[in-house]
């Protein structure tokens, strides 16, 4: 655990690309299997091991600690694992291997784990619980993609990335054949059917920037607002992943019994009746899921749209330019109604294409996608083939009602605002921002909240109603979790308004209007879109202004999902 | 009269009328009494300044010999007015002092000024002073705060330096105090090249070795290309400037008891924290505050809640000075 601990440390605070890959090849190269392998699962997020929820440390710590003095110490630190690990009262006592805390988090059962942990803790010193406690969480936060690491991999020998990647899919922690393989052994045999290929991923850009490019050398399609998939279906096998390699042909067993076809193909999941493609908030209701209901099955028939083709009846098109792929693509029986392609667009300017985003046919789109007519498939996100080039964000004018104090970083800072359209003559709070500003015009909003406090409710505080916001979003559902009835996507601030009245902010009915479709699941996605969001903090439960809506990405990971704040934020 | 008829905060610092002098001013005053020489706590053009002999050397290197208008050291006990005064060592750096103030017909109070019972190989160690009324620093009172053995984060420091061979170690540490105790401790983990200082630490430093610390081979950073896998030790407001653009590709770090908590580590873009301080951490102060056991504790510049509210579950009678002006981040 001291190692694991020490390379978790070393990770997090090394922002070069290069220096964490000498660390962690080093830490691979001294370290025996297979805790090796245990570490490279747990910063790869591949270990996956009964999550420790903040529920019960938060148990484990009012066992222990007087609350007031926890709670003080909370807000400083800003992370409940590193409040937990700093304070605790433990005297290290040998070493934990990290292969024997795997095991133990991985056959302690539920009712045994809160004395399990505390058991450990009190025998590990700081950095090592906070490394235990991350690891139970499952959320170590070191900003290392499964690829990066398996680049310090393929530096320790012979085999090169794309030969550990193609390998890969299927190999299960602590990966000794792996390790075996790049020190000299022989190579192992691919050991899933139906594996997950490294997904091409694009960037951002918007007109100025494509003005620099040849429109003839590009295609451009929709981009549909659904969660982006690789379906596989290779000699009977057939699986469904997301674009991270995520496993999830359990929660859609509709589009699995339509894969008749042999091959990989790259496309958008969407929720189809009779070819409408339905919002994104009823696709999230299909997720999260081991097992779909029959009357959701019908009710929210999934379907996918395919834009590209990897492998097709056992031939690798992924060399292939672009424009071949595509014509293979366009030739192809998908023998379903539930699967077709995706279109290309037809621009001879980027004006042309320009004009044709600002007015998509259909609700559900959220920008264009534009293409390189000439590039092979290549996985990760190299710069330069593939652009998204998403619709404008869309604004409300609201009014500042509540603000948090933030952590960490922010720790002192009023940073998380909650804010209210007019509805009659009652402000009724729609949402809460909490990024989008600069650090300049967060002292500038801090100053403003205390000096305009009405009232305050633990680190809550009621502003008074003068400030106007622009608060930018994705888009906007029916939420009966919220007062107002509505949840904004991915809402930020995008302006702070000091010149404009209050009386002149917008008023419920201006987002209400927004809003893409009516939906009779709104609760259940709600709760599915904050899932998996940001663990709640001490006293969220009683925040003015309810959820905080989040964009839904860091499950099935949409295009835009690991974490990257749409263009236009700050 | 009350206890707090001896001594209470101003504008311009902690005054005791009974002798009519401040200690630590933040503003010019007649008469101050000074713990310790951190530009927070020892500020220049004071009327008359008591302080240990060093804490007087310190300032006339900072400020310049006419930094007040007359001076008076330390040494043993003194009456001022109607007060007997005393100094008595700190553990935080060097000169540094706690003040004994026992006031005629009055309580024993002492003023912690800030304090450190880690051993620190370039300043004397820190004396409990029994009193009736103890008013100590909070700088890292949260329960949270628990320093490492420094020994260990020098391993730390040397592991980063057969990680990375050909890169610089630049170790931000503030240039009175820190600078040195992070010389002495890499001298002290075996390290024998020679440790390079920005100039702004250059005089205080040599100061130490003046006053008998050793500090082993000395060079000013002022040539890059042979200091590549170096270490350098600078303020920590040299790495905003742009004097780092000197080094290629250096490991930043910082010798700090905030580089405990990883979001504070972040916000200074620190990529290789070390947890040396100054100052008590949290079982030192409550060690502290057991064992003098005082009336009553008067918590100071730092995370008063806390160490207030320990002091109410420990049965000890506390309260907070609200003290303005100590830069809690001087550390």
């Amino acid at each position: 655990m001291k190692d694991f601990a020490l390379l978790l440390e070393r990770l997090a605070f090394t922002p070069s690309r290069n220096a964490k890959l000498q660390i962690l090849q080093h830490y691979l190269e001294r370290t025996p299997d297979p805790d090796r392998g245990y570490a490279f699962a747990a910063l790869t997020g591949d270990l996956k091991l009964r999550a420790v929820t903040p529920g019960l440390l938060r148990g484990l710590v009012a066992e222990r600690f007087d609350e007031q003095l926890f709670a003080l110490s909370y807000d400083f630190v800003g992370d409940l694992a590193e409040t937990i690990a700093l304070i605790w009262d433990g005297e290290p006592v040998g070493d934990l291997p990290l292969t024997d805390a795997v095991h133990l988090l991985e056959t302690t059962g539920k009712a045994g784990l809160p004395s399990a942990i505390a058991g450990v803790l009190d025998r590990l010193g700081p950095s090592e619980r906070l490394a235990f406690l991350k690891l139970a969480t499952g959320n170590l936060r070191i900003g290392l993609s499964g690829r990066l690491a398996r680049t310090a991999l393929a530096q320790m020998g012979e085999p090169t990335l794309d030969d550990i990647e193609e390998v890969w899919h299927g190999l299960k922690p602590p990966y000794p054949e792996v390790f075996a393989w790049v020190t000299g052994g022989p190579r192992p045999d691919r050991a899933a059917l139906a594996p997950f290929r490294p997904v091409m991923l694009s960037t951002p850009t918007d007109l100025e920037e494509l003005r620099a490019l040849d429109p003839a050398e590009h295609v451009a399609e929709w981009k549909w607002d659904g969660i982006r998939v690789q379906a596989v279906s290779e000699g009977g096998v057939r699986r469904l992943y997301s674009r991270t390699g995520e496993d999830v042909s359990g929660a859609f067993p509709d589009l699995i019994d339509e894969m008749t076809w042999e091959g990989a193909v790259d496309g958008e999941l969407l929720v189809r009746r009779q070819g409408e493609v339905a919002s994104f908030n009823e696709l999230q209701q299909r997720l999260n899921r081991k097992t779909v209901s029959r009357a959701l099955l019908e009710s929210h028939p999934a379907g996918l749209r395919v834009y590209d083709l990897l492998i097709w009846n056992g031939e690798d098109l992924r060399p292939r330019p672009l424009m071949d792929r595509r014509a293979v693509l366009e030739a192809a029986d998908f023998r379903s109604d539930r699967i077709d392609i995706s279109r290309l667009l037809p621009f001879g300017t980027w004006d042309d294409l320009a004009a044709l985003r600002a007015d998509p046919p259909d609700a559900v789109i959220e920008g264009v996608m534009i293409k390189r007519r000439d590039a092979a498939y290549v996985g990760g996100r190299p710069r330069g083939p593939w652009f998204k080039w998403k619709r404008d964000p869309r604004v409300v004018d609201a009014v500042m009602m509540y603000a948090q104090r933030g952590h960490g970083k922010r720790s002192g800072f009023y940073s998380d605002f909650t804010f209210g359209l007019w509805s009659g003559a009652d402000l009724v709070p729609v949402g809460k921002a909490y990024f989008g500003f600069t650090d300049e015009e967060l002292r500038e909003l801090d100053r403003f909240v205390r000096n305009n406090t009405t009232e305050r409710f633990g680190p809550v505080r009621a502003v008074a109603p003068k400030l106007v916001v622009e608060v930018a979003f994705e888009g906007v559902n029916r939420s009966t979790r919220h007062k107002s009835g509505v949840a904004m996507r991915f809402p930020r601030v995008a302006r702070i308004r000091w010149d404009k009245p209050v009386a002149e902010a917008d008023r419920l009915e201006t987002l209400e209007a927004m809003i893409d479709a009516p939906n009779v699941f709104a609760a259940d996605a709600a709760r599915a879109g904050t899932r998996h969001g940001r663990t709640k903090r001490a006293g969220g439960e009683d925040e003015p202004g309810a959820a905080r809506p989040r964009a839904p990405a860091g499950y099935l990971g949409t295009e835009d999902g690991e974490g990257e704040p749409p263009k236009g934020s700050r | 009269m009350r206890a707090d008829d001896f001594l209470y905060p101003t504008d311009a610092g902690l005054y005791c009328p009974a002798g009519d002098f401040f200690i630590d001013p933040v503003r010019p005053v007649p008469r101050a009494l000074i713990t310790h020489g951190h530009g927070d706590h020892a500020r220049a053009g004071h009327g008359a300044v008591m302080a240990t002999r060093q804490t007087l050397d310190i300032m006339a290197i900072r400020y310049g010999e006419d930094f007040c208008e007359t001076r008076q050291v330390a040494d043993g006990a003194a009456r001022v007015g109607g007060v007997e005064v005393s100094f008595h060592p700190a553990g935080h750096v060097l000169g540094s002092a706690q003040i004994r103030l026992a006031c005629d017909k009055g309580p024993v109070i002492v003023v912690s000024g800030d304090y450190c019972r880690t051993p620190n190989p370039v300043c004397a160690p820190w004396e409990p002073v029994p009193c009736d009324i103890f008013v100590t620093e909070a700088t890292f009172g949260l329960p949270v705060f628990k320093h490492p053995d420094p020994a260990a984060e020098m391993a730390k420091l040397l592991a980063s330096m057969a990680e990375f061979p050909d890169r610089a170690h630049l170790i931000g540490a503030y240039a009175l105090g820190k600078a040195q105790r992070v010389m002495a401790l890499l001298r002290a983990a075996g390290y024998d090249r020679p440790i390079h200082l920005h100039g702004a630490i250059q005089r205080l430093t040599d100061y130490h070795v003046e006053q008998g610390v050793d500090l082993g081979d000395l060079l000013p950073a002022t040539t890059p290309k042979e200091i590549e896998g170096q270490v350098v030790i600078a303020p920590p407001s040299a790495f905003a400037s742009p004097w780092v653009q000197r080094f290629r590709d250096p490991v930043i770090s910082f010798a700090s008891g905030w580089m405990a908590v990883r979001a504070r580590a972040r916000q200074r873009g620190v990529e290789l924290p070390l947890v040396i301080s100054d100052h008590v951490d949290w079982p030192q102060l409550t060690q502290t505050l057991t064992e003098l056991r005082p009336d009553e504790v008067w918590v100071t510049h730092g995370a008063e809640e806390a160490l207030v509210r320990w002091c109410a579950l420990n049965q000890l009678r506390a309260r907070p000075l609200r003290l303005v002006g100590y830069d809690e981040d001087e550390e």
